[in-house]
């Protein structure tokens, strides 16, 4: 029997760098087929081809044996492929009935043009909604009064309503209580039962053994191999996962077992329940790693410490002296402060269309301008050393930064904040999208930085990097830190295995 | 669902809560006019009443057109010049034997319809930012209006005009039921129909509403079509009031400001995706009745304008409260 | 790559309106000889200048990504204080035209306050202040044209030619402008509004005072447009109602034609410079040429969506 879906040489590239190359997947009706990878493996990317938010530069992609194009979510939407994303693809302003019935909704008196029938789509709405085990959800609330649990609920009811032919799940279960995750499971089988074809992306190794038929793993953009679920164990699984080909080079580290007063120190941080009773130090020359799956609190806790959030509670000292950090103004601390290199380096990190000279000495500009004048000439010397010192390529310091290639862009952050020469270096995801070439430059500069006594906090979604960069690594779950590996403890295993927030010997040994 | 209220009171506080704000101006507008018409010399005869009705139905049928851009996070600053517009067009057609005087009035809607299109074409072919292409294709339309009418006069047909802006029964003005009658006929379809959940969904937000294969173009289309529909109706109407057409940019550039105002007092949102016309009319008809209110109560007319300032002012700003519950100072940023 | 095209916008913005700016005065030229003369070209100017201030101020607010819709009545306030304070004797009359400007000022700050803390659109709140603007002065001057004259000094500075036979409003907006060309370019309050254009969240992200900045530049805004009504009224001696109200769609014209984004983060002052000239020119010429007020409307209206099709396009949104 032919397949419902077979994606084949799938290749999709942003600038220089690949998300997908050649990349495949084929799965059956009646059949849940479980995506797998690490981040950046490119699952998302992959997801989004289908449901034809990214169009790929080459492959093709057969429904029913039929080629078939998507170039936009409506056309997948028509053929039958229906997505539920991470990012939420629902309406705030409408209720929960209008969002499950926004495509297709039932029409009174004519079926194309006739006014949207609402008892007819509420009682729809209702039943989607009960499908799914969410009858507590009020058909008329708005959507934008839910929690984020209820509101991933609507999300996959609307999904449901519209009848596919393949369902699309790309961790649509990350915000779920526990009974929810079991109810929606419940329908997920039943659908496959009725011969649905079902894609699962998560990263919940126990999720996927329960519910998976097929597995498919990638790697780098690329299809490693795909095989019946419960034909590996979720050791082999991770294995293939992380690869063996990883030759990234680390700096050495110098593992001083230092003392001295920490450079940072966090007590007891809080945040609006997404960040619970976070306890570190870090002392100047130290690099911490934050890892953990994507978004358990580690971007937040960036925020936090770089003043961005509000509503804070805990206490913080730099140098053992308390502050409070009520804004990004008050890091300008005596001495140097604290700088964050943000997650978005095209919207948080730099004014793109400005140019090299501008981005580069943004943050430090009063340190070249007396009563607001700026003095070019001391602007282009610091400029111009700091250039040497990160090797940015540039085509002179007047183009715009949006000319230069990703690795540079984000060095140019990088030495934006440099240029303020702080003492506490926040990272946030700073090799993300950039070549492998500058990312080894990188991970030498965070150890000049660490030998120049700043004191980094380095939050990576690639674990190769944690443990290469890191002299500790704290692993975040759900907003707290759930384990703390250094030294030997510090395995690509046991990140992968605390991340799941999974025992170390549970992810070696437990069949799938 | 809880036992203690039963599904149809919980209904009925959903259905409270996404109306919260055509209720809350509803509500000041029939105490504000209840203070009117008890403290007015005349009290509550026809002629008060009509005036009033006549006053706020012009404004009302402009904020409408205001609402419907507005709704999809856009905005039409040249409603006021289509209104004005309209008016000189209708001042010349709407006149002759009863046919002519249908076709006229058919005219004048289609023009207005027209109008819209242009603008929808601009935003959403042209891609330019509606404030911008809004206020340029304005200026197209006032000087369209000094061509057709370049000293004010013109006349309509009498009968027709006494007719719309009379009473039933001497008791119902029927610009009122004018304004009732558009919102049943194309508001109210609208409303319901696909195109029109699409214009909220692209007001709440574009994103989703792209990935969940909303139809955008046509929606935004529409919704500048409709606002040139309405911004005609409203230029008839005014016709009708004055028996006469002029060129009037003031008139224009203050209905226009105006109906922001009544789009904001009436509960829908600048940024788009929630509220609707019906808060509108009654917005537009709490700014009329400021202006009654000052007469009645012998407060210097000339400050007028200061109220009515004063009033959007404070309205626009009681959205800052919102402020006090953003957790991430990152996200009051762009 | 996509920067190219950026900074390939802007000079194309200017080239555009530095074009037009030449095909009108050809066809100026070719319609009345007097059109080239000397006289006739600082004349224009003159008038120019007018607009000029107001553009500069509108230019800082639509660089943010803001706008600033209560110029019409904050002209009008700038005309009316300045010659309210002039009927006043001693003192008091000397101030003139320094109390206009805190008028403006005044209003500037509070359209910066609005924006910047309560974060209601500038649009709607720049709104709201101008009708305020528009209500203080039916009061103040109860409906009626006001009789009050302006001073010596205004006179001086809006109509008369001291330097060069050049009108001394040129030379104010030619000082103007100069101090916003080193403001934009040399300081670091420049680079700040810039950047607040293309990015807030990366500005606030680099310790910027982002609220600051965006309500000194509504302040300034307000005191330029306030300055223009001073000079207004100097013009043509006294202030009346509403005669800020043809300056609104004028300087957003201007500024937006030079080149600078509706959207915020683009621009240069150059361009704002040939914007206004090219507003005042287009106006100048379909008044020399007779054409009915109707038929310029029409064809101003028609000219700004034109060149905005060319050059003013926002990206189209996609996933």
């Amino acid at each position: 029997m032919t397949p419902l879906l077979r994606m084949e040489g799938i290749s999709k590239h942003y600038g220089g760098v690949r998300a997908l190359e050649g990349a495949r997947l084929a799965c059956a009706r009646g059949r849940i087929h479980a995506v797998l990878g690490e981040n950046g493996a490119g699952k998302s990317t992959l997801i989004k081809v289908l449901a034809g938010v990214v169009q790929p530069d080459a492959g093709t992609i057969e429904l029913a044996g039929e080629p078939i194009a998507l170039p936009d979510p409506a056309a997948a939407s028509r053929a039958g492929i229906v997505s539920v994303f991470q990012e939420l693809s629902l309406l705030p302003d409408l209720s929960v009935a209008d969002n499950i019935g926004i495509v297709d909704p039932p029409r009174m008196w004519h079926r194309t043009w006739g006014p949207i029938d609402r008892r007819a789509q509420r009682r729809r709405a209702e039943a989607a909604l009960a499908r799914v085990g969410a009858g507590d959800i009020h058909p008329l609330a708005q959507v934008r009064d839910l929690p984020l649990s209820r509101r991933q609920m609507v999300e996959i009811a609307k999904a449901l309503a519209r009848d596919p032919k393949l369902l699309l799940l790309d961790e649509a279960t990350s915000a779920l209580t526990a009974a929810d995750v079991a109810s929606v499971f419940r329908v997920l089988r039943q659908l496959r039962d009725d011969g649905l074809a079902i894609v699962f992306i998560s990263h919940r190794m126990q999720e996927i053994a329960e519910l998976a038929d097929d597995c498919s793993v990638y790697r780098n953009g690329c299809h490693v191999a795909s095989f019946p679920a419960g034909s590996k164990t979720s050791g082999e699984i991770i294995e293939m996962m992380i690869g063996r080909e990883h030759e990234s080079v680390f700096p050495p580290r110098p593992g001083r077992a230092s003392s001295e007063r920490p450079a940072l120190a966090v007590k007891n941080l809080s945040w609006a329940g997404r960040l619970r009773n976070i306890d570190l130090e870090i002392r100047p020359g130290e690099v911490v790693g934050l890892g953990g799956l994507d978004g358990q609190g580690q971007r937040d806790l960036l925020l936090a410490l770089f003043g961005a959030l509000t509503g804070v509670t805990g206490s913080v000292a730099v140098h053992g002296v308390p502050v409070t950090l009520s804004s990004p103004q008050r890091t300008r601390l005596p001495g140097g402060g604290i700088a964050l290199i943000p997650e978005d380096r095209k919207t948080e990190g730099l004014m793109l269309p400005m140019s090299v000279r501008e981005n580069l000495s943004f943050a430090a500009i009063d340190q070249f301008s007396r009563f607001g004048w700026i003095d070019r000439r001391a602007e282009e010397a610091a400029i111009a050393s700091m250039i040497r010192l990160l090797g940015i390529r540039a085509d002179g310091i007047d183009g715009p930064v949006a000319a230069l290639s990703g690795g540079n862009q984000q060095k140019v952050v990088i030495g934006k904040w440099l240029m303020t020469r702080p003492q506490i270096i926040l990272l946030n995801d700073p090799t993300r999208g950039i070549d492998v070439g500058t990312k080894q430059e990188l991970y030498r500069l965070l150890r000049e930085l660490a030998d120049g006594r700043a004191a980094l906090l380095f939050y990576s979604t690639d674990y190769d990097e944690l443990i290469g960069c890191c002299d500790r690594v704290l692993i975040l779950y759900d907003g707290a830190i759930v384990n703390v590996l250094e030294g030997d403890a510090l395995t690509e295993h046991n990140i992968v295995a605390s991340a799941h927030n999974l025992t170390a010997a549970g992810a070696a040994g437990a069949p799938p | 669902m809880t036992a203690v209220t039963g599904p149809r009171a919980q209904d009925a506080r959903y259905w409270l809560a996404s109306h919260r704000g055509p209720i809350l101006a509803a509500a000041l507008f029939l105490a504000m006019f209840a203070v009117f018409v008890t403290e007015h010399p005349a009290g509550l005869s026809g002629n008060v009443v009509n005036t009033a009705a006549n006053k706020g139905a012009l404004l009302a049928l402009v904020a409408v057109a205001q609402t419907i851009p507005v709704l999809t996070a856009g905005l039409d600053l040249s409603v006021g010049s289509v209104f004005v517009m309209t008016n000189c067009l209708a001042s010349t057609v709407v006149t002759g034997t009863p046919r002519e005087v249908g076709l006229g009035v058919a005219l004048v809607v289609v023009v207005g319809v027209a109008c819209g299109a242009l603008n929808g074409l601009v935003v959403v072919v042209g891609r330019l930012q509606p404030i911008i292409a809004t206020l340029a294709t304005g200026a197209m339309y006032q000087g369209i209006a000094l061509w057709l009418r370049p000293a004010p006069g013109g006349e309509i047909d009498e009968d027709f005009a006494d007719f719309v802006t009379g009473s039933l029964g001497d008791v119902i003005p029927f610009s009122i039921v004018v304004l009732i009658a558009a919102v049943v006929v194309i508001w109210v379809p609208y409303r319901r129909s696909v195109l029109g959940r699409a214009a909220y969904a692209i007001g709440s937000s574009e994103q989703a509403a792209y990935m969940s294969g909303v139809p955008i173009a046509r929606a935004k289309f529409l919704a500048y079509v409709l606002a040139g529909l309405f911004a005609a109706l409203a230029g008839l109407l005014l016709t009708c009031v004055t028996y006469s057409g002029e060129a009037n940019a003031l008139l224009g550039g203050s209905y226009t400001l105006s109906s922001i105002a009544a789009v904001v007092v009436g509960g829908t949102s600048l940024y788009g995706g929630s509220g609707g016309a019906i808060g509108t009319i009654f917005g537009a008809f709490v700014l009329r009745t400021i202006g009654d209110l000052l007469f009645v109560f012998d407060i210097d007319p000339l400050s007028q304008p200061l109220f009515l300032g004063v009033v959007l002012l404070i309205s626009v700003s009681l959205g800052s409260f919102r402020l006090l519950r953003v957790k991430k100072r990152l996200d009051l940023y762009r | 790559m996509t920067a190219r095209v950026l900074a390939g916008r802007i000079d194309r913005a200017l080239a555009a309106a530095i074009g037009c700016i030449v095909v009108l005065l050809v066809a100026g030229a070719l319609y009345d000889r007097n059109f080239l003369s000397a006289d006739y070209l600082l004349q224009q100017l003159q008038v120019a200048s007018f607009l000029g201030i107001i553009a500069t101020g509108v230019m800082l607010v639509v660089l943010l990504g803001h706008i600033d819709l209560s110029i019409p009545w904050v002209v009008t306030i700038g005309g009316m204080m300045s010659t309210a304070a002039a009927g006043h004797q001693g003192w008091a009359g000397a101030l003139a035209i320094p109390f206009a400007i805190a008028c403006g000022l005044g209003i500037g700050i509070a359209n910066g306050i609005g924006v910047a803390y309560l974060r209601v659109p500038s649009m709607i709140f720049t709104l709201a202040t101008n009708a305020i603007a528009q209500g203080l002065m039916v009061v103040h001057t109860s409906g009626f044209a006001p009789q009050d004259h302006a001073t010596p000094a205004m006179h001086f500075l809006a109509v008369e030619r001291s330097i060069l036979g050049i009108p001394n409003a040129v030379w104010v907006w030619a000082a103007i402008g100069a101090a916003t060309v080193v403001l934009l370019g040399r300081t670091r309050f420049g680079r700040r509004i810039y950047a607040i254009g293309n990015s807030e969240r990366a500005v606030f992200l680099s310790r910027v005072n982002v609220r600051l900045v965006v309500v000194a530049c509504f302040a300034i805004s307000g005191a330029c447009s306030a300055f223009a009504g001073v000079l207004l009224a100097g013009y043509s001696t006294k202030a009346y109602q509403a005669m800020g109200d043809p300056y609104l769609l004028p300087a957003i014209a201007a500024v937006v034609l030079g080149g600078t984004s509706i959207l915020g983060g683009r621009g240069s002052y150059l361009g704002t410079i040939a914007g206004v000239v090219l507003v005042t020119l287009l106006q100048s010429i379909l008044s020399i040429v007779q054409m009915p007020e109707a038929g310029r409307q029409v064809i101003y209206g028609a000219v700004v969506i034109l060149m905005l099709l060319v050059y003013g396009r926002s990206a189209k949104v996609v996933s």
